[in-house]
């Protein structure tokens, strides 16, 4: 069931990977070549455009939160180095056919690995553009065989503390936890993620699989993934067990519901430097039109 | 050793503090403008101007605790300390202003989050005590008034640190432990066996 969505967001296909992998350096080099014309020119229109254009490689990989290295944005991409992610296994339980323990390559062999450009918002109001590549989470559940009955997933990242300083502090109660409806599961934009770039996704970003539901607040997002159970009832999640009245179940980006911390209303795009202007936060981050009907009938301020 | 120490101190002026001060904030704008600053450099300003705030409040604290204990005289600086700390609060306030919310829902923001409430009501107490951090105030207001207006820092301090441990996420040490010193700095001023006396005399 893979290429069930095509991505909204893209850039100039003919702009050289590299550019966006150090877009800074480049202007710089072209600057001082002189020669800035043609390839300036095209990175400054994607600047001036539909700022759609994705981060760079450095700020999506250099600026993170993975509490279990730490709760500086800047500590995971400095702690994850050392994280173990060969062999790698996910066990998949509750209401399945075929529960087990699966080797990663195993699950994800054959099965189709799509670039998704994506908007990812955190619920602290900042937001960078992606470019992820990853697998549909359905053709995951299918291998599994999801029984009828089912109607949640939940996730587990890893505990490991000798390879995660930040799970020696209690500050959240490890391991972390997270969840989907089912049809949100199963939704096309749903995916897990397993690069960034075309590149093996960086251990700071969630090595080697992590989930990716755009039009939900980035904590979500769960990474390294190490156990999916499909379960009928809502599973508990690490942030609303933390504290229930902030962090709901649901956590779709919405506009129109502030979070007792922050204003949900606008956002800062990460990349913008010091002056950059806050943006409008979209309704579900820009996805309303793939994913609001999940929502009809439901008070989506009841249902934070 | 201490005596020495205060006699050399006696001959530094404190007026060079004043000079001093905005260097380190000139200098964070620097490395953000750079580059220097991480990939938030709006964030890492805000956050760097709230430290160095606290640290302002903990070493205008310090400075009765380490006389009567130690017998170290900073007094003399002290004023420095208070107006610089200030100097600082209202750069972070500025920051968040200006560079992070943009002036969007700021009434919203200071009336529904706790921790922005926390923030600005410190900021409040603070604008009096830096007004009147000078000799023609204390002469005008009168020392005794003036030195109990002047013990609103305290409030400042332990709103500086609840500020700090609200706007964290989870459980987190960093924030504990300024409230544990502000706490302990507070406690060091309370008379326990006057206290313990009244309290006894009073069963």
């Amino acid at each position: 069931m893979a290429n069930r969505w095509t991505n909204t967001l893209s850039w100039n296909d003919v702009t050289p990977e590299a550019a966006f992998l150090n877009r800074r350096q480049l202007i710089a080099g072209a600057a001082a070549l002189g020669a800035a014309g043609s390839i300036a020119g095209s990175v400054s229109a994607q600047d001036s455009g539909d700022a759609l254009e994705p981060n760079t490689w450095e700020e999506i990989t250099g600026y993170n939160n993975y509490y279990e290295f730490g709760t500086g944005k800047e500590d995971p991409a400095r702690n994850a180095g050392q994280l173990t992610t060969q062999p790698w296994s996910i066990k998949i339980d509750g209401m399945v056919d075929n529960p087990g323990d699966y080797a990663l390559e195993d699950l994800i062999a054959g099965l189709t690995v799509e670039e998704r450009i994506y908007r990812f918002r955190c619920v602290e109001a900042w937001s960078m553009v992606i470019p992820w590549n990853g697998i549909e989470l359905k053709d995951i559940l299918d291998v599994a065989g999801v029984q009828s009955d089912a109607k949640y997933v939940a996730f587990e990242t890893l505990v490991r503390p000798s390879e995660m300083p930040g799970v020696a502090s209690r500050v959240l109660d490890w391991p972390y936890r997270e969840g989907l409806r089912l049809d949100e599961a199963t939704h096309p934009l749903t995916i897990m993620a397993t690069g960034i770039y075309g590149r093996d996704i960086p251990n700071q970003n969630g090595a080697p699989i992590r989930l990716v539901v755009p039009w939900k607040y980035g904590f979500k997002s769960i990474k390294s993934i190490v156990r999916i159970t499909l379960t009928d009832e809502e599973p508990q999640t690490s942030w609303n067990m933390a504290n229930a009245r902030e962090y709901g179940f649901f956590s779709n980006v919405n506009p129109n519901v502030d979070h007792p911390r922050w204003s949900q209303a606008t956002e800062r795009r990460i990349g913008g430097g010091l002056f950059a202007a806050r943006q409008d936060t979209l309704m579900f981050n820009g996805y309303e039109d793939e994913v609001a009907a999940m929502y009809d009938g439901m008070d989506l301020a009841e249902f934070i | 050793m201490i005596g020495a120490f205060n006699s050399g101190l006696r001959r530094v002026p404190a007026w060079p503090l004043y000079i001093l001060a905005p260097v380190p904030v000139a200098w964070l704008f620097w490395l953000a403008v750079q580059g220097q600053l991480g990939i938030d450099p709006t964030k890492s300003i805000e956050h760097q101007l709230g430290l160095w705030a606290l640290w302002g409040l903990i070493a205008g604290l310090a400075v009765t605790p380490l006389r009567k204990h130690l017998g170290l005289n900073l007094l003399k600086f002290r004023r420095a300390i208070g107006v610089i700390t200030f100097f600082y609060v209202l750069a972070h306030l500025l920051v968040w202003l200006v560079l992070d919310v943009q002036f969007q829902n700021v009434w919203a923001d200071i009336v529904k989050r706790w921790y922005i409430t926390i923030g600005m009501l410190g900021f409040a107490f603070m604008v009096p005590l830096a007004l009147t951090s000078n000799n023609w105030s204390i002469r005008r207001v009168g020392p005794v008034a003036w030195r109990r207006l002047h013990k609103a820092t305290y409030v400042v301090a332990l709103l500086g640190a609840l500020h700090f441990l609200l706007l964290v996420k989870g459980f987190q040490w960093e924030p504990i432990l300024y409230t544990g010193v502000i706490v302990s700095l507070l406690a060091l001023r309370v008379d326990w066996r006057a206290l313990g006396a009244r309290t006894q005399a009073r069963a």
